[in-house]
């Protein structure tokens, strides 16, 4: 116990570190995949066959594959390939690939939920625009958008949970995130090694962040129950 | 002078022809209502008119400008002719407000978009916003829902909705109104509302169309009544003549399903 409590401060503070990374990939991958996940859903859906079907394969293989070998594929084939290492050999190189990885997987499975939110709206808003002179944009982005968003709330939820966690698998390519930080202290680390409750304790870190996120998901939830769709 | 003319229109889906030339015109300040069975063509008939659906063939005129030619394939020539359609306004069988705008909101949204695509909104932005507003109190209050400025659609009843929709549609000052059934989403004792609605515009001589299978209503309140059959018109005429004294035998065969 005295050993526990000698060692908590040093873990606590790299557990912390690796967490921020934690939360850096998070919040990129959102920023990139929540606007790029909408341009696909618009390619999916898309009357001109030949870039829907396009689009339609692209999310097929993101979704059809492990992200671990995604992030693999993409971190090491430009350069031990086409040698022509993009990314740098360090950590910020490491997490740029991190990112393109998970913004290109997470966007597609976001495409998916978007479509379903803008099929979802009753074809009657859509013309009820129409006949009012308002052009196809206006209509988007007045009638349509807060219904979809109101539409995907819950299962966007879902999946962003799922990517809190997910977030660890950039593991693979040694992030070092807070899982890469936990495991650290197995083999040693800041002088502390053989230890396997630093690893075990990362889970209060997801834990906390996604209940926070829970949290924030009813709020929002709550907060467009003033309308009926 | 006619103020819509309608053409020998038709419209196909796929094989499937569900207009099949359809001609005639309306004057200004009349009402015309197009009754017949289901699947006869009446929707079809009005979407094509106002735009939902693309005509296979003929011409539409509105208020001597043309919304649709089918002899002009160009497309920026056909995207010219869609503007003219600002004079037109469609009141949809399931009202399709839009949930999450009150009433006000509902009635104001298109009419605040139209003036930002003003040249000189960012000048005039106050006074615009102002009219706009005015202009949809004065119109929700016509349909007899000043008390419910506020209200989201959701906490409206179905008649106050198809209401709201009515004034949405008014507030764009159309040269004609058009109607697609519009008590048939509604309870028997909610249908009473919209008709009177509909009647004092008609005591206003506003210029309507209506999609009707309110029979009763259809003979008090029409100029005229177009009997549609398989995608023709079958019979048109006087409420009382096509409705009291058909002479067509599909006709009555229709109109005594409804006395049974």
């Amino acid at each position: 116990m005295s050993q526990f409590i000698e060692q908590f401060p040093t873990v606590f503070q790299a557990l912390n570190i690796g967490f921020l990374q934690t939360v850096k990939l998070f919040l990129v991958t959102l920023v990139g995949a929540l606007p790029l996940g909408l341009i696909i859903s618009f390619g999916s859906m898309s009357k001109f066959k030949p870039l829907s079907s396009l689009v339609k394969t692209i999310v097929w293989i993101f979704r059809g594959s492990p992200l671990m070998i995604q992030m693999l594929i993409i971190y090491y084939m430009p350069g031990l390939v086409f040698h022509n290492p993009i990314w740098g050999g360090g950590e910020d190189g490491r997490f740029t690939a991190a990112a393109v990885a998970f913004i290109l997987n997470y966007a597609c499975y976001f495409s998916e939920i978007y479509r379903g939110g803008i099929e979802g709206v009753p074809v009657g808003q859509q013309e009820a625009g129409q006949v009012l002179g308002m052009t196809k944009s206006e209509i988007f982005f007045k009638v349509t958008l807060l219904q979809m968003v109101k539409r995907i709330v819950p299962p966007m939820s879902n999946e962003i949970i799922t990517l809190v966690k997910d977030t660890s698998l950039a593991r693979i390519i040694a992030l070092q995130e807070i899982i890469w930080a936990g495991q650290a202290f197995l083999k040693g680390s800041y002088g502390i090694s053989g230890q396997i409750w630093p690893l075990f304790f990362t889970a209060v870190y997801y834990l906390v962040f996604c209940g926070v996120l829970t949290i924030l998901f009813g709020k929002l939830e709550k907060k467009l129950d003033y309308f009926k769709i | 002078m006619a103020i819509l003319e309608v053409k020998n229109l038709t419209k196909s889906f796929g094989a499937t022809e569900v207009l099949k030339g359809i001609t005639f015109e309306l004057e200004e300040g009349k009402v015309l209502s197009v009754i017949g069975s289901s699947g006869s063509g009446k929707t079809t008939l009005l979407r094509c008119i106002n735009g939902l659906e693309t005509a296979t063939s003929g011409k539409i005129t509105v208020n001597s400008q043309t919304v649709f030619d089918s002899d002009i394939t160009d497309k920026k020539e056909i995207k010219a002719l869609g503007k003219n359609r600002q004079n037109i306004g469609l009141v949809f069988q399931q009202f399709n407000l839009f949930p999450q705008y009150t009433a006000l909101g509902n009635v104001t949204l298109a009419m605040k978009l139209a003036a930002k695509r003003r040249p000189d909104y960012k000048q005039k932005k106050k006074e615009l916003l102002e009219e706009i507003d005015r202009t949809a109190k004065y119109f929700l209050g016509k349909v007899g829902l000043s008390d419910k400025l506020d209200f989201y659609p959701c906490q409206l009843s179905g008649g106050q909705q198809q209401r709201v929709s009515i004034a949405r549609a008014l507030a764009l000052n159309p040269k004609i109104l058009f109607f697609d059934e519009p008590t048939s989403a509604l309870d028997p004792e909610l249908t009473g509302e919209i008709l009177k609605t509909i009647r004092q515009l008609a005591e206003d001589r506003m210029t309507m169309v209506i999609v009707t299978h309110e029979m009763n209503f259809a003979k008090d309140v029409s100029d005229e009544v177009i009997f549609m059959d398989n995608g023709v018109i079958a019979e048109m005429g006087s409420p009382e003549d096509v409705l009291v004294n058909p002479k067509n035998e599909r006709t009555r065969a229709f109109l005594n399903t409804y006395q049974k």
